[in-house]
């Protein structure tokens, strides 16, 4: 299965969320895994840029919207605009992703943003 | 209120300072004191489409910085003042003598740059810059997070013989 977009992120939440993504629907492979640590802002960027050329994929998904793995990813865009990047994964999205191989990024994203529910309990 | 933090950074505003440092300091606004920075309003954009919409980002070069770093202690609300490098933050500091600690938050590797620390690496360069500021009297310390211990220059900084 040829992978289809990098997922970057702080530590070890890309290792994570792909290993997740591969026991839950058995696609770990559509995602290469890449972590921001001990990199730089430079060497970030060229990291995502080597992986996305590596595997010929047209999509990042990144962790956090604030942080260095998603300003890499827009600074990548701004060279490459075919390029579509979803801050903020979550597992939802990632699968939705990963299974439905017409996903497109933005609905993938959708489907995430729907995942997240939360049930207050008594304390508020 | 005087500013939380004067914070040497080599990837700026990211989740360590908007959410390791922002959320439990409450802080209200940014200073990013970059020269190049300050005059790329693409830049701009682009880390401020990254970080929540109530946290204020400024971005200036090292002379308007030092000219509003009076307003930005005056201000009510908290603030951390940003640079990439150690050559910004040591002018900066060399023209105001309010900043009277500099924490280095993140300097990753790269060519001719030795580990320090997990996540400070240094140039001789950088090290003689970091010295010199402590000899000015500057409190140089490096804390990646608000839990961490701040470690004092001497711990990390000397330049191997």
């Amino acid at each position: 299965m040829p992978a289809r977009a990098v997922l970057a992120g702080h530590g070890d939440v890309a290792r994570g969320l792909v290993s997740a993504v591969e026991a839950i629907a058995g696609r770990g492979a559509t995602f290469v895994p890449l972590s921001n640590s001990g990199l730089g802002g430079d060497a970030l960027l060229a990291a995502l840029r080597d992986a996305v050329e590596a595997h010929g994929v047209r999509v990042v998904f990144t962790d956090l919207p604030a942080g260095s793995a998603t300003l890499a990813a827009r600074r990548l865009q701004r060279e490459r605009p075919d390029l579509s990047v979803v801050a903020g994964a979550n597992l939802a999205v990632l699968l939705e992703f990963a299974i439905r191989d017409d996903a497109s990024p933005a609905e993938s994203a959708e489907k995430g943003r729907a995942a997240i529910v939360a049930w207050p309990g008594a304390g508020g | 209120m005087p500013i939380a933090s004067h914070r040497i950074d080599d990837r700026l505003v990211h989740g360590q300072v908007v959410v390791g440092w922002g959320q439990p300091l409450d802080v209200a606004f940014l200073a990013v004191v970059d020269d190049a920075l300050a005059g790329s309003p693409w830049e701009q954009e682009l880390y401020r489409l990254a970080a929540p919409p109530e946290l204020e980002m400024r971005f200036v070069t090292v002379d308007d910085a030092a000219a509003q770093y009076g307003a930005w202690a005056a201000d009510a609300r908290v603030g951390i003042v940003l640079t990439a490098d150690v050559e910004t933050m040591a002018r900066l500091a060399s023209r105001v003598a309010a900043i009277r600690r500099v924490t280095v938050g993140g300097l990753h590797a790269g060519p001719g740059r030795a580990e320090r620390l997990r996540y400070v690496f240094l140039d001789a360069a950088d090290a003689a810059r970091l010295e010199a500021l402590a000899a000015r009297g500057v409190d140089v310390v490096a804390q990646d997070l608000p839990a961490a211990r701040p470690m004092p220059l001497a711990e990390w900084g000397r330049v191997p013989a």
